[in-house]
C-alpha cells in the first residue's frame, strides 16, 4: 500500500483516494508481466540442456544447469552471420540513400519556392498511404525487368525515397533561421555547400529519429526480401529465421529456435535498451512509416 | 483547364512585371515568364529529382503497373499474353478462396483494432504520470513493437504447440479438451489475432500518451472539484481530447491488418483450409505459387481501392491533426 502510495503522489490531493485508477494500474503491471512471457520462455529455453526432454521445454523455472549448446547449435545450423550480414547491408545502404534523397527533397520543400510545389508535396504525400508491401507484385516484376532479381540491391531499391524522411527532414529544416543561410550566402557559399555545412549540422536529432525508424523497419522486413531473394547465401535475418524455424521445428529443437529466435532479436533489444527515449520519441513522430 | 490558370498567373503578375518589359510585344512576354519561372524552380526540381525517380518507379509506376497487369491473362504459364479486360477482376470476386481472404481479414482487423486500441488506452492512461516504475512498464509494453514479425511467430510457434507448448503447460491442463490452437480452423485465426494484439499495443499506446499530454491540467481538476468520478473525467474530457489521437490510430490499426501478415507465412501458410488466409498472402499465393500474375494484380488492384477510401479518411484525419496544434 506504501508503495502504491509513493506512485501516486504527484497526482492531485483529491484524487489520491479514488480506487479505480489504481486497478487499472495493477490490471496494466498484470498484463506488462504477461508481455513478457514469451520473451522470458524464450531466455529460459535458451539456456535449457537438451536433456531435460521435451516435456520441460515449456517450464518457465530456468534449468539448473544452464547452457550454451542451444547458442553454438543455432550458430552453426542456421548461417546467422552470413544473414547478419546481409541485413546490415541491406538496412544501412537503404539508409545511406535515404540520407541523401530526403535532405535534399526536404531542403527543396522547406526553403525553396518552385512552380507546383503544392502538386509535387501531394505526391510524396500519397506515398505514406500507398504502403510499398502491397505493391510486392507490380515491384517484383520491375526488380527483374532492371536485371535486379536475387540480388540485395533490388530488396534496398523500393524504399530509396522517403514521404516520411523528407517530411521529417522539411520540418527540421523548417525551424532553422534563415539568417544563418543568409550570412553563408555573403560568403559566396554554394546549395550544396549551405546544405552540408548549415542544414544537415543542425538536423542531427531528425537525422537519428529517422534512422532508428528506418533501421528497425527494414531489419524487420519480410515479405519483400522473401520474394526477390532466391539464394540461400543472400537471405537477410527474418527470411533465414523463417526457413531455419520450419527446418528446426521439423525435428522438435524448440531450445535452438529459441536461441536462434534470440540472436536474431537481440541487436535491437540491446539497442532500445541503451537509447529507450530516443527509440520512444522516434516511434511517435513516426505515426506511418 | 491550363488556359484558365495560365490567364489567372498572368493578371496577378502583370502589374509588377510590367515596367520590365513594356517594350516586349505580349505573347512573347508570357513566354520569356514561363521560361524564367522554370528557370528559377530548376534547382529545387533538380534536388527534388533522385526522390522522383524511386517514387516513379516503385509507387506511382507501379500503380500504373498494377492497372495494366490486371487486364491481361496468359492461358497457360507460356502462352502469350492476351488481353482480358476486367475478366481477372470477375475471376478473382468469383474466388471462393479470395472471398474467404476477404472476411478472414475484415475479423483479422476488426479483432485485432478494438482490443489491441482498447488496451493501449488502458496502458497510457495507467502509465501517464512518468517515473522510473512506469518507464519500466512502458518499456516492457513496447519490446513487441520492436521485434520482427517472424521472431514473434517463431516464439509463438511454441506457445501454441498442443500438449506441450507454453500455454497447454500452463493453462491447458486447467481445460476439459486441449484444443489444437493452429491446427482447429475454427480457433486458428484467433490465435493469429492474439499475437497482432501482442504485438501492436505497445506501439499505440505510444499515440495515446502523446494525445493525454494535450488534456489540460486545469480542466482536469476544475471537472474534479465538480465532483466528477474517473469515469465521467474519462468520458466527458479525456475521450474529446483524444478524438485525433483514435482516428489515427484506428487507420494505422487498419493499414496494420492488411500489411502486416508475415505471421500466416511463418505459422499456419493460410490454413488450416484457409481459415487463416488474408488478402496479402491471398495475393503472395497468386503471384508466387500459381505464377498468375493477372488475378494476382486484380486483388491487388481491389486491395487498393478499398485502401483508397481509407486514404481520403485519413487526410481528413491528419488535416485534423495538423489543424490541432
Amino acid at each position: 500500500m506504501k508503495l502504491i502510495d509513493k506512485l501516486y503522489k504527484d497526482a492531485p490531493l483529491a484524487t489520491r483516494n479514488e480506487i479505480t485508477p489504481k486497478l487499472g494500474f495493477a490490471l496494466t503491471v498484470l498484463l506488462a508481466l504477461a508481455w513478457l512471457i514469451p520473451f522470458l520462455w524464450m531466455g529460459v529455453a535458451t539456456l535449457r540442456p537438451a536433456a531435460d526432454g521435451i516435456n520441460l521445454v515449456a517450464e518457465l523455472v530456468p534449468s539448473l544447469k544452464p547452457t550454451l549448446d542451444n547458442i553454438r547449435d543455432a550458430w552453426e545450423i542456421g548461417d546467422f552471420p552470413r544473414y547478419f550480414l546481409n541485413t546490415t547491408i541491406i538496412c544501412s545502404g537503404i539508409l545511406l540513400v535515404q540520407f541523401v534523397t530526403i535532405t535534399l527533397a526536404g531542403f527543396a520543400f522547406a526553403r525553396l519556392d518552385f512552380a507546383g510545389k503544392t502538386l509535387i508535396f501531394y505526391l510524396f504525400l500519397m506515398q505514406l498511404m500507398l504502403v510499398p508491401v502491397l505493391l510486392i507484385v507490380p515491384n517484383l516484376r520491375l526488380v527483374a525487368q532492371l536485371g535486379l532479381y536475387d540480388t540485395l540491391a533490388g530488396v534496398m531499391m523500393p524504399f530509396f525515397a522517403s514521404a516520411f524522411g523528407t517530411f521529417l527532414m522539411r520540418q527540421a529544416f523548417e525551424a532553422i533561421p534563415a539568417e544563418l543561410e543568409d550570412a553563408a550566402l555573403i560568403d559566396g557559399a554554394s546549395l550544396i555547400q549551405r546544405i552540408r555545412h548549415i542544414y544537415v549540422p543542425l538536423s542531427l536529432p531528425s537525422f537519428s529519429a529517422f534512422a532508428i525508424i528506418s533501421v528497425t523497419s527494414h531489419w524487420n522486413d519480410f515479405l519483400w526480401p522473401l520474394m526477390v531473394i532466391n539464394s540461400p547465401d543472400k537471405r537477410p535475418l527474418t527470411v533465414g529465421l523463417s526457413v531455419f524455424t520450419a527446418t528446426a521445428e521439423g525435428t522438435q529443437a524448440w531450445g535452438t529456435i529459441a536461441a536462434g529466435t534470440l540472436m536474431v532479436i537481440a541487436p535491437l533489444l540491446i539497442t532500445f535498451l541503451i537509447f529507450q527515449k530516443r527509440f520512444i520519441s522516434s516511434f511517435v513522430t513516426s505515426g506511418i512509416k | 483547364m491550363r488556359s484558365i490558370s495560365r490567364r489567372g498567373d498572368m493578371s496577378l503578375a502583370e502589374p509588377a512585371a510590367l515596367p520590365v518589359a513594356a517594350s516586349a510585344p505580349p505573347r512573347l512576354h508570357i513566354v520569356t515568364r514561363f521560361t524564367s519561372r522554370f528557370k528559377a524552380s530548376l534547382p529545387a526540381y533538380l534536388l527534388l529529382l533522385p526522390s522522383l525517380i524511386f517514387l516513379a518507379l516503385f509507387t506511382y509506376g507501379a500503380m500504373g503497373r498494377v492497372l495494366i497487369d490486371a487486364l491481361y491473362q496468359r492461358a497457360t504459364p507460356k502462352a502469350p499474353l492476351r488481353f482480358v479486360g476486367l475478366d481477372n477482376i470477375a475471376a478473382v470476386l468469383a474466388d471462393p478462396a479470395f472471398t474467404g481472404a476477404v472476411v478472414n481479414n475484415l475479423i483479422y482487423a476488426v479483432g485485432t483494432a478494438i482490443p489491441s486500441i482498447g488496451l493501449a488506452l488502458l496502458f497510457a492512461l495507467a502509465l501517464a504520470r512518468t517515473n522510473a516504475v512506469t518507464s519500466a512498464l512502458r518499456a516492457a509494453l513496447f519490446l513487441p513493437v520492436l521485434i520482427p514479425m517472424v521472431a514473434a511467430s517463431a516464439l509463438f510457434l511454441f506457445i501454441f504447440l498442443p500438449n506441450v507448448g507454453l500455454l497447454d503447460y500452463y493453462i491447458g491442463r486447467l481445460l476439459p479438451v486441449l484444443p489444437n490452437w493452429l491446427g482447429d480452423p475454427d480457433i486458428a485465426l484467433y490465435a493469429i489475432m492474439v499475437i497482432t494484439i501482442w504485438k501492436n499495443a505497445g506501439y499505440y499506446m505510444l499515440f495515446f500518451l502523446a494525445g493525454l499530454q494535450a488534456v489540460p491540467e486545469d480542466v482536469m481538476e476544475a471537472a474534479h472539484l465538480d465532483g466528477a468520478g474517473p469515469f465521467m473525467r474519462l468520458r466527458y474530457i479525456i475521450l474529446p481530447e483524444l478524438k485525433p489521437t483514435f482516428l489515427f490510430v484506428i487507420v494505422i490499426a487498419t493499414l496494420n491488418a492488411v500489411t502486416q501478415v508475415d505471421h500466416v507465412f511463418v505459422m499456419t501458410k493460410g490454413g488450416p483450409s484457409n481459415a487463416t488466409n488474408l488478402v496479402l498472402f491471398y495475393i503472395y499465393q497468386q503471384a508466387v505459387e500459381h505464377y498468375d500474375i493477372g488475378m494476382a494484380s486484380a486483388a491487388t488492384l481491389l486491395t487498393l481501392a478499398a485502401l483508397m477510401a481509407l486514404t481520403a479518411l485519413s487526410f481528413r484525419t491528419m488535416a485534423n491533426r495538423e489543424g490541432g496544434r
